[in-house]
């Protein structure tokens, strides 16, 4: 048999037909759902007379509109969020599916849910409605979003139309430096391969530094891979994902987990296995990185200075241009000069309680800058709870951060948490797009030490000189 | 699924790269359950000021391609989010086939769910392409998928590649859940099977 790498055996497990043209059908394991994106899906499903095929594999939470301040008990006031909350709290129980309303305590962003409940398993096939469902490639799934159309397709047959991709390795060799974080990784992976270097292609991540990173981390690392143009990121499943997967609720549960296990360890690319493109980077090289542009690629160091469109070539040059006018900066700024008047922490990115531990870190017992406005939304309720439970909600609190519930929140800003025009942001997200977290407002990716850093000092602030 | 056969009509150029999900449609306009009504918010922080007026210069604003059926595009065209917003709001503007040099995974293939033609060409040819649109209704361009051939105003013939699969599902129209359903036996039968091997799935 010839050697397969960890792409191709996963693909290789769920085709449940083939066409002489090699389109499949790839069977889908898990399904998560979100009231963005899957309205239409149900109505689609109404209007043909069709039912959910699995509803046991397919799980809905509300997370894009639904609001994160401490009052959301009593609803939400804008009506067309609401309207899109309802319809999938009605879809959810029409079709029977699992699913976290927004007053569960389990209720969160669908990729942190997903993963924390057991749902996201070594060797699945997930998908969902939504480009980062990537991030659940760090469990050595196939992982990666699709459109409404194909949501309804899943729903009904609980498979996918797909054609395979073609197989690219990242591999990130040797150790970080002290203050540089997974997402510093995933960024500079991006500004080394452009938002469109992995178009075509699913990225399988390794090397000692994705070795050394906890589920957390690896979670940050894939959630990216779609800005880098990749259909989804993997890294092979090794003892840190099988312990982090024990005991979660719907993960295997004891006597079939050994068996579990067993089947995962054959989740690995084979020595010998072929790649069509191959990327290595040092970790040493690696340093703390923030956006400075509206595309995810626009990543420097923090040590750096404002780019000028002249630097480029080709179309990047008129790009460059656009975004240095839209970010209001001016080429050979330090970037470390930059001031700020929003620090939002959160995301599917960046949500976790080792993110949130990493913020602490930074800002406890000190206070962040007169005027800030600085938040923090934790990925989940659980994620809040436990936050709560190591005291480091307090520390937040003290600091002078806002202590938000549970929900994706000013990462794409469809619920009321917006930046205001030319209102400057470091944010923990993934996407600094234009009008994304607010029409004219101006993002900058950073991880969250450097977000926390930024809140302290009220500019771009590299995390090493506070440590 | 609307039929897409043969195309004769006005391109639009629009030479930005990375041109993003945002872009093609804010967030604020994805918070409808419906499909429809979705075009006239396209491009919407491009196309209007904050008060709701057109911003003349913006290209689908010049009365020359008010009717555009064709874009043409930079590079790595739809990047960003899965929203399938984006081509409901292509296809609700009018617009029906979009060429680049490269276009985001998933874009690419909501695209074809919604009756539009995504063709990617090569840097000349798109090239060729967008001087041919921006002289507006002067230089209609002909796309035809049947035959796999875009003929620009002055009559020179581009090849292009298409999925055979896709393109079969495109000229005729037909939606991929009534063409998987047919196959059911065919998931039934991987289902039991993975239950066997994977029961804790
Ligand atoms: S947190 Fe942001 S990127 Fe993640 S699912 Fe929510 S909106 Fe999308």
């Amino acid at each position: 048999m010839s050697p397969k790498t960890l792409y191709d055996k996963i693909w290789d497990a769920h085709v449940a037909h083939e066409s002489e043209d090699g389109t499949c059908l790839l069977y889908i394991d898990r399904h998560l759902v979100h009231e963005v994106t899957s309205p239409q899906a149900f109505e689609g499903l109404r209007m043909a007379g069709r039912s959910v095929r699995a509803p046991d594999k397919t799980i809905a939470v509300p997370d894009h509109n639904v609001p994160t301040t401490l009052d959301r008990a009593k609803g939400i006031d804008n009506e067309e969020s609401r309207i899109q909350v309802d319809a999938l709290d009605t879809n959810a129980k029409e079709f029977g599916i699992n699913y976290y309303p927004v007053s569960d305590v389990r209720q969160g962003i669908v990729h942190i849910v997903g993963p924390e409940q057991g749902w996201t398993l070594p060797g699945m096939t997930v998908v969902c409605g939504d480009s980062h469902t990537a991030t659940h490639g760090a469990f050595g799934a196939l992982a990666h979003g699709i459109g409404t159309s194909e949501v309804e397709h899943v729903l009904a047959t609980q498979t996918l139309i797909q054609k395979k991709s073609k197989n690219m390795k990242v591999e990130i060799t040797g150790k970080l430096k002290p203050g540089v974080t997974p997402k510093d990784v995933t960024l500079a992976i991006i500004g080394a391969t452009g938002t469109a270097g992995g178009t075509g292609y699913v990225i399988e991540y390794c090397g000692d530094v994705i070795r050394d990173m906890s589920m957390e981390g690896r979670m940050t690392v894939c959630n990216m891979a779609i800005e880098g143009g990749a259909r989804a990121g993997l890294i092979a499943p090794d003892e840190t994902t099988f312990e982090y997967v024990k005991g979660r609720p719907h993960a295997p549960k004891a006597g079939q987990f050994e068996q579990a296990v067993e089947y995962w360890k054959t989740f690995y690319t084979d020595e010998g296995a072929e790649f069509d493109k191959v990327v290595t980077l040092r970790g040493e090289d690696i340093q703390p990185v923030v956006t400075w542009g509206t595309s995810p690629e626009d990543v420097l160091p923090i040590t750096a200075t404002v780019p000028s469109p002249e630097d480029f070539t080709g179309g990047k040059v008129e790009a460059a241009r656009r975004a240095l006018d839209y970010m209001g900066l001016t080429p050979g700024q330090k970037l470390t000069d930059i001031e700020i008047d929003t620090v939002f922490i959160g995301s599917c990115t960046n949500g976790r309680i080792e993110d949130l531990r990493a913020v602490a870190e930074v800002v406890k017992g000190k206070k962040i800058k007169d005027g800030m406005r600085a938040m923090i939304v934790p990925g989940s309720g659980l994620v809040r709870a436990q936050a709560e439970e190591e005291g480091l909600a307090d520390i937040f609190k003290e600091a002078g951060f806002e202590w938000r519930l549970a929900g994706c929140s000013m990462c794409l800003a469809m619920n009321p948490d917006q930046l205001a025009p030319e209102e400057r942001c470091a944010s923990t997200s993934n996407r600094n797009f234009e009008g994304r977290q607010g029409y004219k407002g101006r993002t900058h990716l950073v991880s969250p030490g450097m977000a926390a850093a930024a809140a302290l000092t009220g500019k771009l602030t590299d995390v090493r000189e506070l440590m | 699924m609307e039929k897409f056969q043969k195309l004769h009509g006005v391109a639009a150029p629009m030479p930005l790269v990375n041109i993003d999900t945002d872009m093609i449609i804010p967030k604020v306009f994805l918070k409808t359950i419906k499909r429809s009504g979705l075009g006239v918010n396209l491009f919407d922080e491009m196309r209007y000021d904050r008060d709701g007026n057109e911003i003349a210069d913006f290209v689908l604003n010049q009365p020359k391609y008010r009717n555009a059926e064709i874009l043409v595009a930079g590079d790595n065209f739809g990047c960003g989010s899965s929203r399938e917003h984006a081509p409901w709001a292509i296809a609700d503007f009018g617009i029906k086939c979009v060429i680049s040099t490269s276009f985001a995974d998933i874009f690419f293939n909501n695209c074809f769910k919604n009756g539009i033609l995504p063709i990617v060409l090569p840097q000349e040819q798109v090239d060729l392409l967008m001087e041919d649109a921006e002289r507006g209704e002067n230089a209609r361009i002909t796309v035809d998928l049947e035959a796999q051939e875009i003929t620009t105003s002055d009559g020179r013939v581009l090849p292009f590649e298409v999925d055979a699969f896709k393109k079969h599902c495109l000229l005729n129209g037909l939606d991929d859940i009534g063409l998987t359903m047919k196959n059911v036996s065919a998931i039934d039968a991987f289902e039991a099977k993975a239950q066997a091997e994977r029961p804790w799935v």
